[in-house]
């Protein structure tokens, strides 16, 4: 296999990774802001700050990892996606710091405000809503190369019906994952009052994560039909996609086995994101990088392919440590610890 | 006035972003190390006071490291958006340590986690302390990887470029490239050096103000600190000596602009503050006959280059030399400082209290940060014109965007607003919960031996 496809596999999995750990978290928050809203924080708020405390910035590292590794193994594309995206990308990036610093202060300095709720709420939307923008770009048509500089066009970006359908699709999933995320923790820690509310949740924002999975579909068949037609041809990832998406709603709704409904929940993203990501190669950015002319040279992809192995050997014997301490202690998630 | 460009702004933009984000990376480097050996120190003498203090270090600590990965994680976005024509080369060649920055934080931040949340879990308390060492490492290692990117901006090396295109890559010499190995040198001591002497002076400032009962506690953290603050003063100052023949030896336009020294000369002078005339005369300055030659080569006699062998388009912006100077000061200060204190506990008749010593020491934590500050801006003017030594200027990394200037004060304003949360929540967090009650409800059997 070439480094180049080793290369966008790994980055790839980083971002998935990001979607899923990213999404419980994001959605946490705005589930924590409306349940305050809604009089109901004394039962949830305890449940959420149980699991984000030692997380948040495991999360973070995610992320940084995506792009990270997207300068190494593809540098072209870190230099047309650096200039297009300098707003939003700034815009996500001063999000991203109020979200991760007031989540410090609040939680390990002083007691909540309402003033940080909602920001924490809001960002957890808008977040997802601006990453996904990288996303839409990709798809081209919004980016133009006038005399070697590359320019976003702003105006075809906020008028497509695609674009928007991607903003819309990233919010209502993170809110999914996040409700059955918790609803499985909710259960793990036998708080049934929570489990209730975020069961509700879960089972109410399915509805509009399989409309928008769709909406996208069909505003990608006439943005990008390249794109699509591939997709058609991978069409069995896409079944699988939804077949998981049924089991997990199965689960939920006959309020069994909430474990294996979160990770029905996540091998539905697992599907489809990976079969939105074969159907878009060879482009990184269609049209203008594809991942054979875009990628880095082969000695460096060999040392990246090396330090990921070797970091990835250090990581995952810790990652276990501490989701032996934090998640899967049975006593620390019930709050005896 | 030079006129507000695209790529002034993207140097503005980073410079304030690097700024702001170095002081949290450097208390980040640097305090975990000395949590750690308080920590060690308190199971080994089996007093609670050290591993109180390791403690409220701690939580203190996770405040200032939420604003580190933050403006981390913006200056690491901001070097694609603001500079994609250098994150092009630096991808191709240098990104081998930048991708195991972030494992080595990766791995930190998962043991900082677990350090944070378990004080009381572990039946022997030196599992705990355990579990600061991938800390301790995790961050050490963030700075040695990092400082090499900085470093091969500097003397890159590693790759054989044929008209305008990279043809050939070795991305471990990339890494070890000749600059890494001293800057990696003075970044850690520094970092240690500064925490040290910021924990130092938060110390002495509660000791002077006497507003706390627990002052055993208070005057064994400084004692400690002040301790720690003079070893890593040392090392500094080596690690800075060992910088500079570096300079002279790799990049001796860098030494000579920091030192005003514009004629190859044998026995070269070295020539502190002063000023410049349009010119280019020196007027004003100390000069130290033939140090120059000596801090370059150990040898008073030494021929050193000048400015006079680059042509004028390759110089750095001559004011660097006050940046130098100033950082120079501040490792001297903090030296002697110390130096005085440790010397009053050592005589049995000195008092190490004084209110006048204290005051110093309160001064030597800003003024610490304030030579990273210097020394952070003298390396990065230092390398001007370029932006990869001897391939690509600044001028030709930069942005095309317009949009930079907006950008610019949208992160002014996020930057002053997490100075000042940061400083008012640290505040809240220590007042609300003092020492001696603290002490109280976790060590009650624990009886202060020393009641003054």
């Amino acid at each position: 296999m070439n480094y180049e496809i080793i290369g966008i596999t790994v980055l790839w999995i980083f971002l998935y990774g990001y979607l899923i750990v990213a999404s419980v978290d994001f959605g946490a928050g705005f589930f924590a802001y409306y349940a305050k809203k809604t009089k109901k924080d004394h039962i949830m708020n305890k449940l959420i700050s149980r699991y984000l405390s030692p997380v948040w910035e495991i999360t973070n590292v995610f992320f940084v990892f995506f792009f990270v590794g997207l300068v190494g193994f593809f540098p072209d594309a870190a230099y047309y996606y650096g200039t297009a995206l300098l707003v939003p990308g700034s815009i996500a990036i001063i999000l991203l710091a109020i979200r991760g610093s007031f989540y410090a202060f609040e939680n390990y300095g002083s007691k909540q405000s309402d003033v940080y709720m909602f920001l924490y709420g809001a960002t957890g939307l808008l977040i997802p809503a601006s990453l996904s923008v990288a996303l839409t770009i990709s798809e081209g048509g919004f980016i133009d190369v006038v005399d070697g500089n590359v320019q976003l066009l702003v105006k075809e970006l906020f008028f497509s019906p695609y674009s928007w359908s991607v903003v819309f699709l990233a919010i209502v999933s993170v809110l999914f994952i996040s409700a059955t995320f918790l609803s499985f923790y909710a259960n793990r820690a036998g708080d049934t009052s929570a489990l209730k509310i975020v069961r509700n949740y879960a089972l109410f924002w399915s509805i509009p994560t399989i409309i928008a999975s769709l909406t996208t579909f069909i505003a990608l068949s006439r943005h990008n039909p390249r794109h699509y037609n591939n997709m058609i041809d991978l069409w069995w990832m896409f079944g699988l996609s939804v077949a998981c998406f049924m089991i997990a709603l199965l689960c939920i709704y006959f309020k069994r086995n909430y474990g294996m409904a979160f990770i029905a929940v996540m091998l539905q993203f697992f599907f489809a994101f990976f079969g939105y990501g074969k159907a878009h190669l060879p482009y990184l950015l269609d049209p203008y990088i594809t991942i054979h002319e875009g990628a880095t040279h082969e000695a460096m992809g060999l040392a990246l392919v090396i330090a990921f192995i070797a970091g990835l050997l250090l990581l995952i014997p810790s990652l276990i440590l501490i989701m032996k301490m934090f998640l899967f202690d049975a006593d620390y998630v019930k709050g005896k610890k | 006035m030079p006129e507000l460009d695209t790529v002034l702004l993207s140097r503005m933009l980073t410079a304030m972003t690097l700024g702001f984000h170095i002081i949290f990376a450097t208390i980040g480097v640097g305090i975990p190390l000395l949590i750690s050996i308080a920590e060690f120190i308190g199971i080994k003498k089996k007093d609670p006071h050290y591993t109180l203090l390791a403690r409220r270090w701690t939580r203190g600590f996770v405040i200032t490291v939420a604003i580190g990965v933050v403006t981390g994680t913006a200056i690491g976005l901001q070097l694609s958006l603001l500079w994609p024509s250098f994150m092009q080369i630096a991808g191709n060649v240098i990104s081998l340590p930048l991708f195991m920055e972030t494992f080595a934080f990766f791995f930190e931040a998962i043991f900082l986690g677990a350090y944070l949340y378990t004080w009381d879990r572990f039946k022997k308390p030196i599992y705990h302390w355990l579990l600061s060492i991938p800390v301790v490492l995790g961050a050490g290692f963030s700075a040695v990887f990092i400082t090499s990117v900085n470093a091969f901006m500097n003397t890159p090396e590693g790759f054989t470029m044929e008209d305008g295109k990279i043809i050939s890559i070795n991305p471990i010499q990339a890494m070890l490239n000749p600059a890494t190995p001293s800057k990696v040198f003075h970044v850690l001591t520094s970092a240690y050096m500064t925490s040290a002497a910021i924990l130092a002076a938060l110390t002495a400032y509660i000791i002077i103000k006497n507003r706390h009962k627990a002052k055993a506690y208070y005057k064994k953290a400084l004692k400690f600190t002040v301790i720690m603050t003079f070893i890593f003063t040392i090392l500094t100052a080596l690690a800075g000596d060992i910088s500079a023949k570096f300079l002279a030896e790799y990049q001796p336009e860098k030494l000579a602009a920091a030192e005003w020294h514009f004629e190859t000369e044998e026995a070269a002078d070295l020539i502190l503050f002063g000023r410049l005339t349009d010119d280019n005369v020196v007027k004003n300055a100390i000069r130290i006959p033939k140090a120059l030659s000596f801090l370059a080569f150990s040898d008073f006699n030494a021929e050193v280059k000048g400015l006079e062998e680059y042509p004028d388009d390759e110089l750095p912006a001559l004011w660097v030399h006050y940046m130098f100077d100033l950082m120079v000061m501040v490792g001297m200060y903090s030296l002697v400082v110390t130096f005085i204190y440790i010397l009053c506990t050592l005589k049995r008749k000195w008092n190490p209290h004084k209110k006048w010593l204290l005051t110093l020491l309160v001064l030597n934590g800003p003024l610490a940060m304030l030579g990273i500050e210097f020394g952070w801006i003298y390396a990065e003017v230092g390398r001007q014109p370029w932006i990869l030594r001897g391939y690509m200027k600044v001028s030709e990394a930069a942005t095309t965007s317009p949009h930079v200037g907006k950008m610019f004060l949208l992160f002014l304003a996020l930057y002053i607003l997490l100075g000042v949360l940061c400083v008012i929540v640290l505040r809240k967090m220590f007042k609300n919960n003092p020492v001696d009650l603290e002490m109280k409800e976790r060590f009650p059997s624990f009886v202060e031996e020393e009641t003054e």
